[in-house]
């Protein structure tokens, strides 16, 4: 860009582009900026700007008992759910990944299909298939569901990880006399972590923030935090789902932050 | 496997190590899926009659018919405002520094990692009678009575947007870093202005990661329940809202069940449709 004359033709395009880049960016970090502020009211309507600030919803928020049971099996079933993605995702991802025949290319297609797919479809299937069996809906019908939405994020990753692997490190390894399972947890595990790990992560937010497949897996005895904050939103607009937006949005900037530490979030989702 | 050189061996895993996950979906996905087709291909809620009654009642009702349609729209919609606020992005993320793209890929990451719940209540805050929007042009004087934004078709793109344009970033800021900045700076010196560099360039260069957020924004789009639902209210019907009402609410398991099906082959039919584009655009840039 350097001999670049600056021209007029040059400076609108550039123009232009950092405006909407700009404009965008604001429309995408607003609406967490906004739900923040507005959770400090004192007031008890969403105005915004609030007429005045307090944390009474915050106060609020710690009695609310209904939202502390919903929050308790979110994530009861996303430890769960997460947990058993890591398991049989990356052993699957330590199979498929550097095979190039067609089974392992059909099994990569397999595992990552209820990442394109209307999952309220794999929900109501799910439903139907628990119901056939004689299996009444539980934490342990919203695990199963859950780990087959969320196993796409762990196999994804695992894989990109792998790709990144030396083979020759593997065969230094297998020259000087390491057994496959000693170079594996010597060599590939330490490698392969932070990706494992991202992959965990993104499977456990989005395990957490599931609601077309717990919308079906779910009933009174096992509700969960999405859709119990938005059944309270259908029937009215709650300034404590307010504070509870603020709870959520503190958190998951506190663990991205962690997270980039650890894994290097952000360079795995642009590679 | 066995016929394979000693040192190839070490480099890979036996097959049989994906066979617990793949069991695993065979009986949780696939079975399920299969079962939901079959009970689709039954005129009675027993599932006792084989017939294409439900397919037939779907796509001979003219609502039916509509809600397919304006989910479909409202996909393509989206996907589009989403390509063009997205692009920008990857552009400017491609033209500043390090810290400065750290800052960029947090505001495009962070929303995709908040919860749905909480980013389409951001909205009703936002678009509500007392919301911002409407706060601010009465304070301007510019409007006397609330605009109705909430339960719009314009308020559910604009959130929707919102929503998943980090799924459209994402694979933009990939394809445009893998584009060789000297074909840039080539075509600009060889007196191509910046658009049309631009237009000419960047754009078909970077036609693959266009087309991978294309395809991730419009499937998320349709199937975005959360914000269909909250910001489009009662009046607007859309897909996974249909699907829902039908099987809890009517318990019609049969008519839900085609439902799914027709819904499942729209979204494979577009996904389809981009990966073709995909793999036009692929040879269209290296060559």
């Amino acid at each position: 860009m350097s001999g670049r004359k600056r021209t007029w033709e040059a400076i609108s395009f550039e123009l232009v582009m950092t405006v909407i880049a700009v404009i965008a960016l604001v429309i995408i970090i607003a609406p967490s900026l906004v739900v923040l502020i507005v959770s400090f009211t004192s007031g008890f309507s969403l105005r915004f700007p609030p007429p005045g600030y307090s944390l009474r919803w915050y106060a609020e928020l710690w009695n609310a008992w209904q939202l502390h049971f919903a929050a308790k099996n979110s994530l009861i079933v996303a430890l769960w759910a997460t947990g058993l993605s890591v398991t049989l995702g990356v052993a699957a991802a330590l199979a498929i990944s550097r095979s190039r025949t067609l089974s392992a290319r059909l099994l990569d297609s397999l595992f990552m299909s209820p990442l394109v797919l209307p999952a309220l479809a794999f929900g109501l299937a799910a439903l139907m298939l628990f119901s056939l069996v004689g299996l009444p809906v539980s934490l342990l019908t919203l695990v199963i569901g859950h780990t087959v939405v969320c196993v796409p994020y762990v196999v994804r990753n695992t894989v990109a990880a792998l790709a990144q692997l030396e083979p020759t490190l593997l065969e230094s390894s297998a020259v000087l006399g390491a057994s496959r399972l000693y170079t594996f947890r010597r060599i590939v595990l330490p490698l392969i972590r932070p990706g494992i790990i991202a992959g965990a992560f993104i499977a456990f937010m989005s395990s957490f923030d599931n609601v077309p497949v717990s919308l079906f897996l779910r009933d009174a005895a096992t509700d969960m935090l999405p859709i119990r904050m938005w059944q309270d939103l259908e029937g009215k607009l709650d300034v404590t789902i307010a504070a509870l937006s603020g709870v959520l949005i503190i958190a998951t900037v506190a663990l991205v932050a962690v997270m980039e530490r650890v894994t290097g979030l952000s360079r795995r989702l642009t590679n | 496997m066995g016929a394979a050189p000693a040192s190839r061996d070490v480099t890979s895993y036996g097959m049989g190590l994906a066979a617990p996950l793949a069991l695993f979906f065979l009986v949780f996905f696939v079975a399920p899926l299969l079962q939901l087709f079959w009970l689709s291909l039954h005129n009675d809620t027993a599932g006792l009659h084989w017939g294409l009654g439900q397919y037939l009642h779907f796509l001979t009702d003219p609502f039916s018919l509509g809600v397919l349609g304006s989910t479909l729209l409202l996909g393509a919609e989206v996907t589009a405002v989403c390509l063009l606020l997205g692009f920008p992005i990857a552009w400017l993320y491609q033209r500043v520094g390090p810290k400065l793209q750290t800052i960029i890929i947090l505001i495009v990451l962070l929303p995709l990692l908040t919860s749905v719940v909480v980013r389409t209540f951001a909205w009703i805050v936002i678009l509500g009678r007392q919301g911002i929007i409407n706060a601010t042009l009465q304070s301007l004087g510019i409007i006397d009575t609330p605009v109705k934004l909430l339960y719009t078709q314009f308020g559910v793109v604009i959130a929707l947007t919102q929503v998943q344009m980090p799924l459209m970033t994402l694979p933009l800021i990939t394809a445009l870093g893998r584009i060789d900045a000297n074909l840039d700076d080539a075509s600009c010196s060889l007196g191509a202005g910046s658009w049309r560099t631009f237009f000419r360039i960047v754009l078909p260069l970077s036609l693959p990661g266009v087309i991978a957020g294309c395809t991730l924004t419009y499937a998320a789009a349709i199937t975005a329940f959360i914000t269909q639902s909250l910001i489009g209210g009662g009046q607007m019907l859309f897909m996974p809202m249909y699907l829902y009402q039908q099987a809890s609410t009517l318990q019609n398991w049969p008519f839900a069940a085609a439902i799914s099906i027709i819904f499942l082959l729209a979204v494979l039919a577009v996904v389809s449709v981009f990966t073709t584009l995909g793999r036009m655009s692929r040879g269209y840039g290296g060559a």
